[in-house]
């Protein structure tokens, strides 16, 4: 029995090696560093599992090459007025069970996406609800004005209603409520793939969707998307042509991965600013009386850092220095704000001295896990900071324990970095960081901080509707935030994808997602 | 008897349940899941709001009856990270790690016992002294540095075998198995070789051992008194009496191979238990975590009050011992 399901299985995958044979010249083999977390795009929003997922499902708009939006599933928009959206859908387009895309399944996406317990919800901020006008015309309702949507919904990839109603999955998968959801393992999209099969941690396996509504500017057939977690184990796969790609090249194989005459390395920095916060409250956690409440320690923080020390040495001048805590490609980016504080210990010393603070002890919270290089990092702050005359002491452990921590108040100062995912817009740091602590904003202020001023200019730029002057309120409200030093930025982190010089054509933008449907292969 | 076997059985749930309740305490100061499992854009309100729900805001011992009470009926949630059914989960990477435990296992004795026999029969010869000095180094090298050096032999200089992942595989039921597939068979082989290099180590110095035993005993100086040939005495007569230490020391081991793999199959990629167990306490997805640790718990249970009711039929102290 044993033998004959043998025999037949060795048929079965001569047959499949057979005919994977011919295909293989458009086989592109993606070798990550993590799997995706789920099939379905509305599990927790894991930006990197979305921008998988893009390949898949599509939202009405989308990012090209150069992060600008423009039209995917819906053909064009436009204001009805403060509130409300209109979008006229593309006709034509066809799921890849061959049902038909209509207003119905943008309505029952949206629907399924704001429900209460959507682990999405927060992507889709401000959405009141939506209308159907005819079978290809849909009327977005926000809560109030609001700047964002056609940002937003780049990311909310859009279901076929009668495949969610049919499946039981109207609703999104709730783990409070532990029942599976359909949509983890199966999809049903509109995108340039379309899923083959999946074994988590092992293999998915796509292929190409040739129904596809717009015109294919990539050659790949087939994408086996294969996670593989040990860096050494990446780069060993790398070398012996197991893989074809990766976007996660570790920073310190690069030079040898370059010098493979059948690989190439394409660098650059992302959109990623790593900064450091500091505590607010009135005392530490250890009950002494917080200083970092005086400016002039802030002022004395960063005068005690050498930002060309960091480039050069810990980042291997692969990172962008930066004097804001927005990348240049964000809007609200200002060139001006963009200057980093003076490397000048003495004038740390002095300003400590006069703040009363010389010696100032406080423990500096660091992840393992979470950004480049960031153990090196920050034992060098630390150094860095001793000689310009505070006693820092470092805590450093994986983000899991650390996170505790930093939400409640327990890290005096601490690391951490943001890209303005998925927003990318300027609002996004502002709205979720800098702004005041409270139920719908501020999440990551774990420092506790409050400023008025800062909170009115986010305020207004939160329901201006004109481009020019919600941005110029964004940069004004930056601008606060480098005088009175809220974050202290560091720089933008490198990126480096590698990959077999078949690949010609390859759309890498800063904000480090893989879209192949842009990738070209040489024949 | 039977009363031997339900004592034994009472202590191993007993033990499953103290498993439970220390991995529980753990989860308590390993941190917050909802910090992992939200996105950038999800308000404090939601967050508090899934915190609730998850029940996390309740106590320990509330959250430990729950998941107790839960298991006992066969449901251990769905996993945090990916929303699958967590016993789904584990029944699906189980057949890889066995697969990977039991083919590591069978090269250990296939390569540890003859190694074994030769240094024992050769003391002194320069080969035999060189391999129990590698034999050393076998036991201290770390697994990761093992496996890191087979991938950079075998599948970047030489090319001869895949560096990650398990092949193709074959599913019959609902155990996969890679073992029927020429791919599958050469992705298993690296990753068990680097499992099992301290086996084959720690098989060979306990034959050894037990080699020079026997070999001093009277009834081998009988044997070759007779004129018996010399490797019939010491395959067939003198092995023999040392198997025994060897295979209960090999079953033993079976549960640490299973619980140990992690590392093995982090650097290969291995879909099996372990990597599953490294990403979930990455994520802090406590139903994966607690599901995985009284799993590997019970099969240390399994194997050891297995052992002892062996034990207890070949002995019949044992039995009345207590």
């Amino acid at each position: 029995m044993l033998k004959q399901i043998g025999v037949a299985a060795t048929i079965a995958l001569g047959l499949s090696g057979a005919l994977t044979g011919v295909a293989s010249a458009e086989t592109l083999k993606w070798g990550a560093a993590r799997d995706i977390y789920s099939l379905d795009p509305y599990s927790y929003g894991d930006s990197y599992t979305l921008s998988f997922l893009n390949h898949v499902y599509e939202g009405l708009v989308r990012y090209d090459a150069d992060l600008q939006i423009e039209p995917a599933l819906a053909a064009s928009w436009e204001q009805v007025s403060d509130t409300v959206w209109r979008f006229h859908l593309r006709e034509g387009v066809t799921f890849h069970d061959g049902a038909e895309f209509t207003a119905d399944d943008v309505l029952a996406s949206l629907k399924r996406v704001s429900d209460p317990v959507s682990p999405l919800r927060g992507n889709l901020p401000a959405y009141k609800s939506s209308k159907k006008v005819d079978d290809y015309t849909v009327d977005i309702e926000m809560t109030g004005p609001y700047p964002l949507l056609l940002n937003d919904l780049t990311n909310i990839h859009i279901f076929d209603a009668g495949w969610l109603v049919d499946n039981d999955s109207e609703k999104p998968t709730d783990v409070g409520a532990q029942i599976e959801g359909y949509a983890t393992y199966h999809t049903n999209g509109t995108g340039p793939f379309r899923l083959e099969s999946r074994v988590p941690d092992s293999k998915t396996v796509l292929l190409v969707n040739e129904n596809w509504w717009d015109e294919a500017a990539h050659n790949i057939d087939r994408i086996e998307f294969v996670p593989i977690t040990s860096a050494a184990t990446r780069v060993a796969a790398l070398l012996s042509g197991e893989i074809d790609f990766s976007e996660e090249a570790p920073a310190q194989d690069v030079p040898r991965l370059s010098a493979q005459p059948e690989l190439k390395v394409m660098e650059r920095t992302n959109l990623r600013t790593v900064m450091l916060g500091f505590n607010r409250k009135p005392t530490l956690d250890n009950g002494s009386e917080n200083k970092f409440n005086d400016l002039r320690v802030r002022q004395a923080f960063a005068h005690a850092l050498d930002p060309k020390l960091i480039q050069q040495r810990i980042m291997r001048g692969k990172s962008r220095t930066a004097g804001t805590i927005v990348a240049p490609d964000i809007p609200g980016y200002s060139t001006e704000l963009d200057t980093p504080y003076l490397y000048d210990p003495e004038q740390s010393r002095r300003l400590l001295q006069e703040a009363g603070a010389a010696d100032y002890p406080f423990t500096l919270v660091c992840t393992t896990d979470a950004y480049v290089n960031e153990e090196e990092l920050c034992q060098g702050i630390v150094n860095m900071l001793s000689r310009g005359g505070f006693k820092p002491q470092l805590d450093i452990a994986p983000t899991a324990a650390q996170a505790p921590k930093r939400t409640g108040g327990k890290a005096d100062v601490y690391l951490i970095g943001w890209a303005n995912e998925p927003m990318l817009d300027s609002y996004s740091i502002l709205v979720q960081m800098i702004k005041s602590r409270s139920d719908t904003a501020g999440v990551f202020n774990w420092g506790g901080w409050s400023y008025p001023e800062i909170d009115s200019l986010i305020e207004q730029a939160s329901t201006e509707m004109d481009r020019e002057k919600r941005l110029d309120l964004q940069t004004r409200a930056l601008e606060l935030v480098k005088e009175e030093i809220v974050m202290l930025p560091l720089h933008q982190q490198p990126m480096a994808w590698v990959m077999d010089k078949k690949i010609d054509k390859i759309a890498q933008a800063a904000d480090n997602k893989v879209r192949h449907w842009l990738t070209h292969v040489s024949e | 008897m039977l009363v031997f076997i339900i004592k034994r059985t009472a202590n191993a749930i007993m033990v499953m349940l103290a498993v439970a309740m220390l991995a529980f305490l753990i989860f308590r100061l390993a941190g917050d899941p909802v910090e992992m499992m939200a996105n950038e854009q999800m308000t404090q309100a939601d967050r508090d709001e899934l915190r609730e729900r998850l029940g996390l805001n309740d106590g320990v011992l509330t959250q430990y009856t729950r998941f107790v009470v839960n298991a006992a009926q066969g449901n251990f949630g769905i996993s945090y990270r990916n929303g699958q059914d967590v016993l789904k989960l584990i029944a699906e990477r189980f057949p890889a790690t066995l697969e990977l435990v039991f083919l590591a296992t069978l090269i250990s004795l296939l390569v540890g016992i003859p190694l074994g026999v030769l240094t024992a029969i050769k003391r002194g010869q320069w080969y035999s002294e060189s391999l129990q000095f590698v034999s050393i180094i076998g036991v201290s090298l770390p697994s990761f540095v093992v496996g890191i050096v087979l991938i950079l032999v075998f599948s970047v200089v030489l090319g001869w075998l895949p560096a990650f992942g398990r092949g193709e595989v074959v599913q019959i039921g609902w155990w996969s198995t890679g073992l029927l597939t020429p791919s599958g068979r050469a992705a298993l082989l690296l990753p068990a070789l680097s499992l099992s290099l301290y086996q084959v180590t720690l098989v060979m110095r306990l034959v050894r051992a037990e080699m020079l035993e026997v070999l001093r005993s009277d009834y081998v100086k009988f044997a070759r008194a007779r004129g018996i040939p010399r490797w019939r005495i010491y395959f067939r007569h003198a092995l023999r009496n040392c198997l025994m230490p060897v295979v209960t020391m090999t079953a033993m081991n079976i549960g640490s191979l299973i619980a140990f793999a992690l590392i093995t199959e982090t650097v290969f990629q291995w879909p099996g238990m372990g990597l599953l167990f490294i990403q979930a306490v990455t994520f802090l997805d406590i139903p994966v975590m607690a599901a995985y640790l009284c799993i590997i718990a019970f099969i240390f249970v399994l194997l050891n009050t297995a052992v002892d009711i062996a034990y207890a039929v070949i002995d019949p102290r044992l039995r009345t011992a207590q």
